[in-house]
């Protein structure tokens, strides 16, 4: 069992542009609404600015607003970046010139598809010498993403960031799957208790997962949103986090699942010191 | 562990290579593409999947599956498998474009119409990233958390950091390391778009050196909490925080890493006896990590890149590495640059361009990605 405080969130979606509007259509006091174009990131000097794609803009934006609520230097905070398509668009465009024989890529483009592209962007904007590393798990990304950035936490006795992140793929590449909005989470995890944080989360994995624990959101208005991102597979848990309601449930990672419980951290007081797993 | 690469199948092709001093690299005959040398694995074309996970089927993960079924390796996870249950052992796999070249394929197949690709291409299976991750889990029938891991050239050397992490924090007890990377369109035409493929055979640390070979490979290792052979003694991971795709240019992220991995496995810098270093043959590239390394250790470690042989297999330049060092702490042997002829003069660290005998108990492996992603492994014998 790994124990981690919420130290921190960001959030980018339809309806859900930061954590505050985010939190409102958790709670069910507003619609999810439209997808908006998640901005350029101000701490990217103006060139790289112009070099990053939306799917870049949608990870940097909440990895931004998570490590500003917990306070956290970007430049010596761990990062963990999970994200199934990575710029798919950027993806197609490549894969669309390697189609034509003899036509040649751009190095900016070639330098741009790397899976980590994101986790790049943020430690040079930063000027970062943390460690950062980057995951690809199709739709067990946030699955895998928290495992990895939860046992980081806990191993390291140092806080992590979680950023999950995916734009929908472009046709013909979206052929086989379902079609959704962007979304984009991202969670400091603490490995101790710390002050303002969130909610404290446990978590392990089970081969043989329970299908009584939930994995989609409660109010059925996410469920779409859930179910078309994988990214959006960390509704459940932020849903929790705006409720401060206490929670348990499973998500997907192949034919196991990453099983969580929440619990809430109250914010008039500081939590107490708990013993650490063995 | 086990390994694929140019220098052949299984670890004793790998270790012959190396004493024999015989390079993998040809000249590029993939994909339609011409441009300078490639370290081709033989074989591939013809490596049939096994029925069970055959959905999965693409150049990248026969590779893996040639690996599996080398050295015994998929025999020793089964007992492993009897040992700690099929759910407590993870796979944790490093690749920088996974099955791609499927999709690459398809794409020049799509419908003239509708644009469609065709309809049996399984993107999810081939081309994504998980695709490694979900094949070598189906196929050595593992139960436990799975983990593709895309940092690029770095990828397969973060994964060794990533299960550790997951043994530490007792997610798992065992986990199953390694990476595939396959000759692409993807890989070949963008080094070429930055000039960074060699025209000839690539010659790391050479005076001359005018870029990288691009070559595949597959390699896995069982990481344990306790065992025989040789162990995981340290890792560090920093990030360069500087560029895309040029490393730092006093090689300050290099150095943190290394500096990282020591401080772990809790040695001195004169306690390791070889460096593999990632040397990728870019003037750029070995200058700025020879600058690291003698910051680090000064000019008394000998140190070497293998690239020669294999070509740069970047994601799974970790994991092949990782088995090179290995082999030079079981087999007795540090490997000398080929084709250096005249050694780069203004390299001071201690750069071999011979074989030498010699029994080293502690080697250092560099990967080095792009997005400024730094990894340091160090292995060693427990005594």
């Amino acid at each position: 069992m790994i124990r981690a405080w919420i130290a921190g969130v960001g959030v980018w979606g339809p309806g859900m542009a930061g954590w505050e509007a985010a939190r409102a259509v958790l709670r069910g006091e507003a619609e999810v609404g439209m997808p908006a174009a998640p901005p350029a990131p101000g701490f990217l000097a103006p060139n790289e600015r112009r070099r990053v794609g939306a799917a870049v803009r949608l990870a940097l934006v909440v990895a931004q607003e998570a490590a500003s609520m917990a306070e956290r230097d970007p430049a010596d905070l761990r990062s963990v970046f999970a994200t199934a398509n990575g710029d798919g668009a950027l993806v197609h465009a490549i894969l669309e010139t390697l189609g034509v024989p003899g036509r040649p890529l751009s190095p900016t483009q070639f330098h741009n598809s790397v899976h980590n592209a994101a986790a790049g962007y943020w430690t040079i904007g930063h000027r970062a010498r943390a460690p950062a590393d980057c995951l690809g798990c199709h739709d067990a990304s946030f699955a895998a993403g928290l495992l990895k950035a939860a046992a980081e936490a806990a191993t390291e006795r140092e806080p992590v960031l979680l950023c999950c992140y995916d734009a929908p793929l472009p046709p013909p590449l979206d052929a086989m799957r379902a079609g959704g909005a962007a979304f984009a989470a991202a969670v400091v995890l603490s490995p101790e208790p710390c002050a303002g944080a969130l909610g404290r989360i446990e978590l392990d994995y089970a081969d043989e997962p329970d299908p009584a624990w939930p994995d989609a959101p409660r109010a059925a208005a996410l469920r779409a949103l859930h179910a078309g991102n994988p990214a959006a597979r960390a509704l459940r848990l932020l849903e929790s986090l705006a409720l401060g309601a206490e929670d348990r449930f499973a998500i997907a990672l192949l034919d196991g699942a990453v099983r969580v419980s929440v619990a809430p951290c109250p914010t008039d007081a500081p939590s107490a010191p708990t013993e650490s797993a063995p | 562990m086990t390994a694929v690469s140019a220098m052949g199948i299984g670890r004793a092709a790998m270790l012959d290579a190396l004493r024999a001093r015989r390079s993998g690299l040809r000249p590029c005959d993939f994909g339609g593409l011409t441009h300078g040398f490639v370290g081709r694995v033989h074989g591939v074309e013809e490596h049939a999947l096994p029925p069970a996970p055959a959905a999965f089927d693409c150049r990248n993960n026969r590779l893996a599956d040639m690996a599996l079924r080398a050295d015994g390796f998929d025999a020793a996870v089964a007992r492993a498998r009897e040992r700690y249950g099929a759910g407590r052992i993870a796979v944790v796999v490093g690749t920088s474009t996974s099955g791609i070249l499927s999709s690459e394929d398809a794409y020049r197949a799509r419908d003239p119409e509708t644009g469609a690709l065709p309809a049996s291409h399984d993107i999810a299976r081939t081309h994504d990233m998980f695709s490694l991750a979900r094949y070598v889990r189906a196929a050595l029938g593992l139960k436990g958390p799975a983990l593709s891991v895309s940092a690029a050239c770095a990828s397969s050397a973060k994964a060794f950091v990533d299960a550790r992490h997951l043994i530490a924090a007792g997610v798992c007890d065992a986990a199953v390391v390694g990476g595939a990377d396959s000759l692409c369109r993807l890989t070949l035409s963008g080094f070429a778009a930055l000039e960074l493929i060699a025209p000839g055979p690539g010659r790391p640390c050479d005076a001359a050196r005018d870029g990288i070979s691009i070559g595949e490979a597959a390699a896995f290792a069982l990481l344990e909490r306790k065992g025989d052979g040789v162990a995981l003694l340290g890792t560090g991971e920093s990030s360069d925080g500087h560029h895309m795709s040029a490393p730092h240019p006093e090689g300050l992220g290099a150095i943190a890493a290394m500096r990282a991995a020591l401080r772990m496995a809790g040695l001195a810098p004169g306690a390791i006896e070889y460096v593999n270093l990632h040397g990728t043959g870019t003037p750029a590239n070995d200058a700025t990590e020879d600058r690291a390394v003698f910051e680090v250790f000064g000019d008394a470690v000998p140190c070497s890149s293998t690239k020669g042989w294999t070509g740069h297999t970047l994601g799974a330049s970790g994991i092949l590495e990782a088995v090179i060092s290995a082999l030079c702490i079981e087999d007795r042997l540090l490997p000398g640059c080929l084709r250096v002829g005249t050694l780069d003069p203004s390299f001071r660290a201690l750069v071999l361009t011979a074989n030498r005998e010699a029994a080293p108990r502690r080697v250092m492996s560099n990967a080095f990605g792009f997005g400024g992603i730094n990894c340091s492994l160090i292995f060693g014998e427990l005594r």
